[in-house]
Formats: C-alpha cells, structure tokens, sequence
C-alpha cells in the first residue's frame, strides 16, 4: 500500500493537479471524455511528460522511470501482447522484473485462480472474450505486486450485465487486496457504489473531490451520460441548481480519506 | 477430404497448364519441338542433366551464393530494420536514404559493383545481399514501427527494460511483416543470382543458361528455368513455414 501526491501537476492535458490519495484507498476519477482522466493516471506512471511532483510514500518520483514507479496500469485498451499465452502474459512482468523461477510459476497461478481463469491459461487473447481480457490485463498489471494500481475505465466496452458484474467482482477484489487504486470511470454511478472518494474532473482541472455520500449536482453528473445520473441529480434538474460549475467549486474539498484500510 | 480437395485445386491449374504446353508443342503450332520443346522432354532433360552432375553442380554453386548473400543481406536488413523502426529520430533521418536507394533495380547495382569489386566469386553474393537487404529492412522497419505503443509502455511498466521490451514483445510481433520481407528477399536473391552468374561468372544456373543459349538448346533452357521455379517456391515456402511455427498461432489477431 502506499499513498500518492500530486502537486502543481500540469501536462498537456491536465492543469494544477494537486491530490492526496491515501494508503490504500480506492480513489474514483471520473469525468467526460476528453478531460484528462488518463493523463492523470499517465502522470503518475511516469509515461507523459509534466510539471511539478509527483510523490509515492513521500518519496518524489519525478525522476523514476516507470518500471520503477512501482505502478500497475490496467490500460483501456488493455495492452495484451499478442504473441503470448494468458499465463505467459501475466508472468511478463515477474521475468522481466527476473523473480525467481518459484514465483514465474506459482504467481501467475495464483492469479489465475483469483480471477477465475485458470481454464484459458493456454490460450492466445485474440481467442478470448473482452470480459476475460480485462481479467488477463488485470492479473497482468497484478502480478508484479506492484505498490499501485492504475485502472482506466475497466468496465468499458463491456455489455452493461457483464460491466456491472465485473465492476462488482473487482470492487470486492480491490477491498481484499487492500491496495491503492485509482480508478477512471465516465459512469457517476458505478463511481459512487465501489469509491471511497470521487474526483471529478473537467478540461483538465479536478473540479471537485468528495465523498460519494456527497450528492452531486446536475453539472457533475451531466457530462459522464444518462446512465450515470444520480436520482437526487436529475431531482436537482428540476430544481434551484442553476450553476452547476459555480456549485461544484462551492463544494470542491480535498480533505483526507475518510476510509478505513 | 477438404485438405485433399484444396489440394485438387492448387495443383489443378498446373496440371492444365503443363497438358496445354505439351500438346502445343507436339503439335508444332507453334514452333518446331526444337525451339519449343514439349513438356515431356524438358522433365527427361532435366534428369539426365541431374544425373550426369551438370545440373546438380551448377545448382549447388548457385545454392552457395544464394545462402551466402541472402543471409548477409537478411541479417543486415533486420538489424536495420530494428533501427529505424525502433530509434524514432534514426528512422526519421535515415528512411529517406532507404526509400532513395530502394528503387534501384538490383541489376542496376552490377555495373558499379563489377568495378568496385570485380569480377569474382563475391561479385554476385554483394548484389545478392544488396537486393535481399532493402524488402528485409523495410519490412522490419514497418513492422517495428507498427507495434502498438500501448503494448510498448505496458512492457516498460511491468518492469521490462529497452532492450526486453524488444526482443520480448517488439519483434515477436513485428515477426509476421519480418518473415514477409525475407519470402520477398528470397525470391528477389534467387533472380538476381541468375542474372549475375549470366553476366559475371562461369559457374552456376546462370552460366549454364547462357551456354544453353549459345548452342541453341531450348530444352536445357527451360530445364534450368523449371529447376529455378522449383527452387524459388522452396525458399518461399521455407521461409512462410517458418513463420507459421513462430507466429501462426496468435497472428489471426495481426493486421497483415
């Protein structure tokens, strides 16, 4: 577990990204397309260029490749290596970080059990169902143990039955890992079920950082689409919200986690 | 049954073109069975060549030199080839050059190379090499070039250095457009072989071609040629083998 801060981040899609995500939480960032969620988690692995720091337990890592952040990243377009098997891609990163033969062996099992795929083990990805490849690319990104967990849009493309489901297997996962996740959804209601705390986030800036217990206003809720709005939201519609971006400001917090790890 | 039936397919339209040559050439349509001989006797011709040794001792000169610059040219090629593909600011720098040089005609070299290195045994395994270097490298170069970044960045942040990330997810991948640029390279060492041993050098397919057609011998004409046809789809078919024990289990998911 560990905990991470951005400070005065700026990339060339992000601005003045200033972030305390602490050990072990499940940070959800969510926000339209295009507004810079996965430059943010791009940030943090070290794979964009940017200014200011980046921390990781309070050791500044501006400097750290990222095979040496610590991270795993979970990409929206999963990233498989085509040429290889589900277990030899999730062993990937246990030679490469050269693990002893034990751990190549038994790792890779143990997350296969873990993600219910033991069974497709031989198999090449382009066989597989999107459903199992994010299960692939999850176990991939696991394997190495990494300190950090950077999930982009992990229920997307996916059917909405098997995106819920998947949504919930993974929440339960995250929980019994314990590790520290950020999580990037467009989807306000899958953030607000599985988030300790949710960052929205706008053209680049993070408007606002809250508990999911704090209701959104129609302005926050809008751009991630229908299917992401909350009840008390669409009530809001009809209601005095008038300033959606005015109101987000007025509740925009930072404050410490309120999880328990 | 289907593989037989596909089989029946392929080997049909040989069948039908090896009947129609034979009956047009004994019926002397044509020309006298001289000067287009039938199919029939360019076979039995290139038998008696194979057992008297003429043919199989020219065959394994040109064999020799084939290997020998085909494999300089491949392994130069690839090496390249990873370099542009692989070093963006190499690549853009030197594919230029590449796509300047690449047009040449591999006969068009002979001239230059007759005077730089003479006429010798390594006249035709440098233009060999030559004409099997440009499709390697640019192909390497392409495939390289066109392995998905995403996959790149996961290899570096699973802990993978440069030079893993290469060899472990970068050429295998670009193995499919590789082995394409070295069936392109085989065929290409193979004709320019020829052409080289017709002008340059005494021995080989070649030279045998031209004395066949100093004494007006159609039938060791066409045997020579069979004999080439047969060898250039055994290197094509080695080198699409290969590829298919390297990369034929994933590459249905590949982009050709």
């Amino acid at each position: 577990m560990s905990r991470i801060e951005l400070s005065g981040v700026n990339s060339r899609k992000c601005r003045d990204l200033n972030l305390r995500i602490g050990d072990g939480e499940l940070f959800v960032v969510v926000g339209p397309t295009g507004a810079g969620k996965t430059t943010l988690l791009d940030v943090i692995a070290g794979i964009v260029e940017y200014s200011g720091d980046v921390l990781i337990d309070g050791i500044n890592v501006n400097r750290f490749p990222p095979r040496k952040r610590g991270v795993g990243y979970l990409f929206q377009d999963l990233a498989l290596f085509p040429h290889l098997t589900v277990a030899a891609n999730i062993a990937f990163g246990l030679r490469a970080q050269r693990c002893d033969k034990d751990t190549v062996t038994k790792r890779p099992l143990y997350l296969m059990e873990l993600m219910r795929i033991a069974h497709l083990s031989e198999r090449y990805p382009h066989t597989l169902s999107g459903g199992e490849k994010k299960r692939v690319a999850l176990a991939r990104s696991l394997a190495p143990s990494p300190r950090i967990l950077l999930l982009d849009e992990p229920t997307s493309s996916l059917d909405p039955r098997t995106a819920e489901y998947l949504s919930g297997e993974l929440h339960a996962l995250l929980k019994r890992l314990g590790i520290t996740t950020v999580y990037v959804t467009h989807n306000l209601r899958e953030a607000e079920v599985i988030a300790d705390r949710i960052a929205i986030v706008s053209n680049g800036a993070i408007e606002r950082v809250s508990a999911p217990s704090v209701p959104f206003p129609l302005g926050v809720a809008t751009p991630v689409g229908e299917s992401g709005i909350r009840p008390d939201a669409m009530e809001s519609r009809h209601g005095s919200v008038t300033s959606p971006s005015a109101e987000n400001r007025g509740h925009a917090r930072s404050d410490p986690p309120p999880r328990p790890v | 049954m289907e593989t037989a039936g596909r089989f029946l397919w392929k080997i049909m339209p040989i069948c039908l073109f090896v009947l129609a040559w034979e009956i047009a050439a004994r019926s002397g349509i044509l020309a006298t069975a001289k000067l287009f001989p039938p199919f029939s006797s360019v076979l039995s011709e290139t038998f008696a060549l194979l057992k008297s040794g003429v043919m199989t001792q020219s065959l394994l000169g040109t064999l020799a030199r084939v290997l020998a610059g085909l494999c300089l040219g491949a392994f130069s090629g690839i090496a390249a080839g990873i370099v542009l593909g692989w070093w963006a600011p190499v690549g853009r720098s030197l594919s230029p050059v590449i796509s300047i040089l690449y047009p040449i005609p591999a006969l068009g070299w002979l001239p230059l190379l007759m005077v730089w290195i003479g006429m010798n045994e390594l006249l035709p395994m440098a233009i060999i090499a030559i004409a099997s270097f440009f499709p390697v490298c640019y192909n390497t170069a392409t495939g390289v070039r066109n392995v998905d970044q995403g996959m790149i960045r996961a290899a570096h942040i699973l802990g993978a250095s440069d030079i893993r990330t290469l060899f472990g997810v970068v050429l295998p991948v670009a193995a499919p457009y590789i082995f394409a640029g070295l069936r392109l390279s085989s065929g290409m060492a193979w004709r320019t072989a020829i052409a080289a041993e017709m002008v340059a050098v005494p021995t080989g397919v070649g030279a045998l071609l031209m004395k066949a057609e100093s004494l007006v011998r159609v039938d060791i004409i066409m045997s020579c040629l069979v004999v080439l046809s047969v060898m250039c789809l055994l290197f094509e078919s080695a080198f699409a083998f290969m590829e298919r024990k390297v990369s034929g289990e994933w590459r249905s998911s590949v982009p050709h």
